[in-house]
């Protein structure tokens, strides 16, 4: 899962962020990012833990792939059920964790 | 491929038919210079393997351009030991959490599925977090089975760090990408001539982690992104730097690789893991190219916490069938999946024989999921 997902923070609680996913908020863990994170940011995210805060002039074209995978994906589409996983990485045991 | 900003539709840069058609025509024309065929590049990400699968980009690729996917699927390069470790915890009681993947990946007598069907306590998990989680919630012991490549590595090491609850360590199996490329450049069948170097992985390490590479082994690494045109972009830089003869690193993703990386997250990996050797399935001894646990995490660290005794598993003869496996030769880039007589008859993603049709990062389930001779996929980009 080289590919992560990458989503905008909400709200940050210490070392745990609040993030948007296409509508689905989950709680990140802070601890290894490459920035400090602010709300508003969008931050790229791999099993739970955001990796890098991306710089805002980048956010749309990092966004487009995603868009693509996550609204024109077919059963059986391997890197969209990779980015699914990705966001069910977030939240820990009990869904729906994140406000 | 630098932003020109947020002005005018991006979108369109990434997934323009004629920009595509452009980089596809000067890829050709570059390679039909050099004159050789074949030319051969590898990728070392199964993310990249899907991009290229799932976008039917190979079929757009020169012919005499080979195109092969390496040691990039974290899952298939597991070795079977490292299995063995994690089934033989589990069947002496301990609770195992890992990601999803490993329960089908085939030990030497059997996987985790295989274990957990008998009666042990095996527990999916997206993220190592999920599994602290796991550990606080009950008093049993809870190891986590930790595999992947620095980009996942980085997320165990964080958690060791945030004082995990007593009763929860780490089965390490990660794995350090750096030192492979080192035993793939060797290899006289493979021959690579260039390699692509994965993004976000490359977002921990940084670019910078690939010069003294390129001035060993003479030669050169471009760091690509996912998007089809990245692709693209990335392999007529790489065709490039072979015609030119002049080996360097290149960075065609600055939108997400710097020259120096993720300090934060190198620093905490670093704390916590040590690189030592170990066999990677299917390709060979690697130097520095398993994460261990260092020293002063011994208390987490599931092997020195546990006798692990995994020889009961070792009187078992393999099954036939995955003596005829090739995913070594697979993730070596000697073989493709369509040399393996098992692909897609006997070795299917419901019922794998090899590690390379287990994970959706592996070659062969790619190939098989996106419609098993992806050479012929009609172009989309």
């Amino acid at each position: 899962m080289c590919l992560g997902v990458p989503g905008r923070v909400v709200a940050i609680d210490g070392s745990v962020a609040t993030v948007d996913f296409w509508g689905v908020r989950r709680p990140i863990r802070l601890d290894i990012v490459d920035e400090p994170v602010a709300p508003g940011d969008y931050v790229l995210n791999h099993v739970g833990f955001a990796i890098r805060r991306i710089p805002s002039e980048e956010i749309k074209e990092t966004l487009e792939l995603y868009d693509l995978l996550l609204k024109e994906a077919g059963a059986g589409d391997l890197m969209s059920a990779d980015v699914r996983g990705e966001i069910d990485a977030a939240g820990g045991r009990e869904t729906d964790r994140g406000t | 491929m630098a932003p020109d900003g947020l002005n005018g539709d991006v979108a369109l840069q990434f997934r323009d038919p004629e920009q595509a058609r452009a980089l596809v025509d000067t890829l050709t024309g570059l390679t039909e210079s050099i004159g050789r065929s074949p030319i051969s590049v590898m990728h070392v990400c199964g993310s990249h393997e899907q991009a290229i699968a799932r976008f039917g980009l190979r079929a757009t690729f020169p012919k005499a351009l080979d195109v092969i996917m390496g040691p990039g699927c974290p899952v298939c390069i597991t070795d079977m030991p490292e299995v063995d470790e994690a089934v033989a915890l589990a069947r002496s009681g301990v609770r195992m959490a890992t990601y999803g993947d490993m329960l089908k990946v085939p030990g030497t007598a059997m996987s985790l599925g295989d274990a957990q069907a008998e009666g042990a306590h095996v527990d999916v998990v997206y993220s190592v977090a999920q599994a602290v989680d796991l550990a606080r919630e009950t008093d049993e012991e809870v190891v986590f089975f930790a595999t992947g490549f620095e980009t996942t590595a980085v997320a165990t090491a964080a958690v060791i760090q945030a004082d995990p609850p007593p009763n929860f360590s780490v089965l390490s199996a990660h794995k350090y990408i750096p030192p492979v490329m080192e035993i793939v450049a060797e290899m006289p069948q493979t021959r690579v001539e260039g390699f692509l170097a994965a993004g976000h992985a490359a977002t921990i390490t940084g670019w910078g982690i690939f010069e003294p590479f390129v001035e060993r082994h003479g030669i050169p690494v471009v760091v690509a992104g996912f998007e089809p045109l990245d692709i693209l972009a990335g392999l007529v830089k790489l065709v490039e730097l072979i015609q030119q003869g002049t080996p360097q690193v290149v960075n065609m993703f600055p939108r997400c690789v710097s020259k120096q990386g993720n300090l934060q997250a190198q620093r905490s990996l670093w704390q916590v893991f040590r690189p030592v050797g170990g066999h990677w399935r299917g390709i060979a001894h690697v130097p520095n190219g398993n994460l261990r646990l260092r020293d002063e995490w011994s208390q987490i660290d599931a092997r020195r916490r546990f006798s692990i005794d995994v020889t009961s598993l070792w009187e078992y003869a393999p099954p036939s069938l995955s003596q005829q496996c090739i995913c070594g030769d697979i993730m070596a880039g000697i073989a493709s999946p369509d040399d393996c007589e098992l692909f897609g008859r006997s070795c299917l993603p419901d019922s794998p024989v090899g590690a390379c049709m287990v994970s959706s990062e592996g070659t062969c389930k790619i190939w098989y999921q996106y419609g098993g001779h992806p050479d012929l996929t009609e172009v989309k980009a």
